[in-house]
């Protein structure tokens, strides 16, 4: 989203990776000091927070558990867009974007996997449940590190963005499916005797530290995205600038 | 379009024995299992579905990733490229010839699986009629894991786990669906149709995605 | 009939491989692209066959009998490096299949006489992966006459050939072009062609550098 919401109010001015960058470098300190205050405000709130009578002080999981599962649905739909970018206007920038996408919704989906474990340790007694959200989150995860992997076997990186832009947009109709099948498997599997998380409404108590946690995740994400489309791009230019070197060391002695 | 479908299933009688290999690969599977868990006939019984199910999931995943890449191999996969019949079409006929090659022979040993693992008649009939419901969409969407193992020097493993997640939906609703005939109170309709939907989902979607994947992997 | 490339461009990896590269062919024209290897001889047959992306520019067919907008893909045949046939099937299985799935409209042979006109009647029924490199290419070129395309594209057509064959092959491109077709091949020897325009390929026009810029 990050580039894209943008690129189509002024795709001329982003279709140049230069004036990316130097927007990036505008905006990327101001983002940063933006994420660890409502970072900062958000744990401050999520401490002072009152304890759940019945959970005592491991519900201040779910203030990192929930932005992060949020997160690990964004960040694909980021991914999805791009994809689109990139299959409909081949723009080398929605590469970039889903690139750099994909370790960050990786890592954010571990980060919900392992807090919802350490939350489902006290509550449920188990490390590891198979509830239907837990599952389809590891599902997510498999997914996200495939397409890394994916990415990774390919030299070619134009053709990589693509053959991945593919498989991200299948996989994005797919989620869904997923989704629903596991919330069936799960109500046919499942053992009543599971406290199901979150509870049926949440106090407001619990509300409002959750938000700016939520805000907080989300502005992280956007300047982690910036920085590491950042550092793809460079990270090209210096493999273009190697290629040239190469081709030029090779006229000299060829012709 | 008949002429496509005829000549895959030559080749794959004639070359190396695809459909045999999968059958194979599938008894063995489902072989293995009770020195797993032990040869207790009422645990057989019972996971026996599931494990006939997941033992076909893999097999018919086992092949796929040849499937455009024998193509691009001796050159065919160009000109199948060029001409627009249209592409996924191509890729749609390509995709029933593998299953008629090595799905449908998956389903046809299915029964004999079933008796090693002390299943019924009913539980045998219902995993059959699932498995033939539910496999061409293993195919289906395995097509575009396929397809992007044409971009790749080496395809293979990374296939399988790319669509292996994505096969989630249809494994879950093949063996909830072979389950519910068996027992009484799950009703049996309700998954059966979820599975006929998802494989005519992945019969749009997967040729379409492996389509495109193929024009954008070329090189 | 015309076949022009207008300002092609196209790349491999990150390296522009050629750039504002235009030219016309008209009915019975041939276009001998020559380079040594790695110059992007293949790249530009494979833009033009559509299997290839160009960077920039189009690369249209027009004549009498085209609709507008067709894809110029349609129009050709494509010989590549490698055969397009596969080992396990008869040389006649083969045939037969490429016959059928491109369509045969007008102006194609049928297989016995394309064998015939490649001088190798009379072992259809073999399997393709008992010939000779030599006896493959000759099937491989067969596969172009048993369904008519106005463009031909061929991509080192003559490797493994020996001279008689190659004599062979050099009449049927001639027949082909007296016949009003279009011929673009890449290669290291000449063909023994009339009304031939020649394109050099330097190869490395560049590394794509301007798009991370």
């Amino acid at each position: 989203m990050s580039d894209n919401s943008l690129a189509i109010t002024k795709f001329s001015d982003l279709a140049n990776p230069t004036r990316f960058l130097a927007l990036v470098a505008r905006i990327l300190p101001w983002l940063s000091g933006l994420t660890a205050l409502a970072l900062v405000a958000g744990l401050c709130l999520g401490f002072t927070a009152e304890g759940d009578y019945q959970q005592g002080d491991t519900v201040r999981i779910m203030y990192i558990h929930v932005p992060a599962a949020w997160l690990s649905m964004m960040c694909y739909t980021v991914m999805a867009i791009s994809a689109i970018g990139t299959l409909v206007w081949r723009h080398p920038l929605a590469d970039v974007s889903a690139k750099a996408a994909a370790p960050l919704g990786a890592g954010f989906t571990l980060i919900a996997l392992i807090t919802g474990s350490l939350w489902g340790k006290p509550m449920w007694g188990t490390w590891w449940v198979w509830d239907a959200r837990l599952t389809s989150v590891f599902v997510l995860f498999l997914m996200y590190l495939g397409l890394i992997a994916l990415n990774r076997a390919m030299d070619d990186p134009a053709k990589a963005a693509r053959v991945s832009a593919v498989l991200i947009l299948v996989g994005f109709v797919n989620i869904p499916i997923i989704k629903f099948s596991v919330d069936w498997w799960n109500t046919l599997h499942q053992p009543a005797s599971v406290v199901r998380m979150g509870g049926p409404t949440i106090d407001a108590e619990f509300l409002w530290p959750l938000l700016v946690m939520a805000v907080a995740f989300t502005l992280l994400f956007f300047a982690l995205h910036l920085a590491a489309m950042r550092n793809e791009i460079l990270r090209r230019r210096i493999a273009a600038q190697r290629r040239m070197a190469a081709r030029m060391a090779s006229g000299r002695e060829g012709r | 379009m008949i002429a496509l479908l005829v000549r895959d299933l030559k080749l794959s009688i004639r070359a190396g024995g695809g459909a045999l290999v999968g059958v194979l690969f599938f008894l063995t599977i489902v072989a293995v299992i009770p020195f797993g868990v032990g040869p207790d006939l009422n645990l057989l019984s019972r996971i026996g579905p599931a494990i006939v199910w997941i033992g076909a999931l893999l097999s018919s995943l086992l092949g796929l990733d040849r499937l455009f890449q024998a193509e691009r191999e001796d050159g065919s996969l160009d000109v199948l490229l060029m001409h627009d019949t249209p592409l996924v079409l191509t890729v749609f006929v390509k995709c029933l010839a593998h299953w008629l090659a090595t799905g449908l022979p998956l389903v046809i040993a299915s029964p004999l699986l079933g008796l090693f693992m002390n299943m019924n008649e009913v539980a045998i009939g219902a995993v059959m009629l699932t498995l033939v419901v539910g496999s061409p969409a293993i195919t289906f969407i395995g097509a575009v894991g396929a397809a992007v193992a044409v971009a790749l020097p080496r395809g293979g493993l990374l296939v399988s786990i790319l669509v292996l997640p994505l096969a989630v939906p249809v494994l879950i609703f093949g063996v909830s669906a072979s389950y519910a005939a068996v027992e009484d109170p799950a009703p049996f309709l309700p998954p059966f149709l979820i599975l006929m939907a998802l494989t005519l989902f992945f019969a749009a979607i997967g040729p379409a995605a492996a389509a495109l994947a193929l024009r954008n992997a070329a090189d | 009939m015309l076949l022009s490339a207008e300002g092609l461009a196209a790349r491999r990896g990150e390296e522009l491989i050629f750039s504002n590269l235009s030219f016309d062919l008209g009915m019975g024209e041939a276009l001998v692209v020559t380079g040594r290897n790695g110059s992007g001889k293949s790249t530009l047959l494979r833009v033009i066959a559509g299997l290839l992306a160009p960077e920039a520019g189009r690369v249209t067919f027009s004549g009498a009998g085209v609709e507008p907008g067709a894809r110029p893909r349609e129009f050709c045949h494509y010989l590549g490096h490698r055969n397009a046939m596969k080992r396990e099937l008869t040389v006649f299985e083969n045939l037969a299949f490429w016959k059928s799935f491109q369509g045969g409209s007008g102006g194609a042979l049928d297989i016995d006489e394309a064998a015939e006109t490649v001088g190798l009647g009379g072992i259809l029924h073999l399997p393709y992966g008992y010939l000779s490199a030599g006896q493959q290419r000759r099937f491989a070129i067969a596969r172009l006459l048993v369904a008519h395309r106005p463009v031909w594209l061929l991509d080192e057509p003559t490797a493994a050939l020996d001279a008689d064959s190659d004599r062979m092959f050099a009449g049927l491109v001639k027949r082909h072009l007296a016949e009003g077709g279009i011929a673009l091949a890449a290669t290291h020897q000449p063909l023994g062609l009339e009304k031939v325009q020649e394109l050099r390929m330097t190869g490395f026009s560049g590394v794509n550098a301007d798009v991370w810029e």
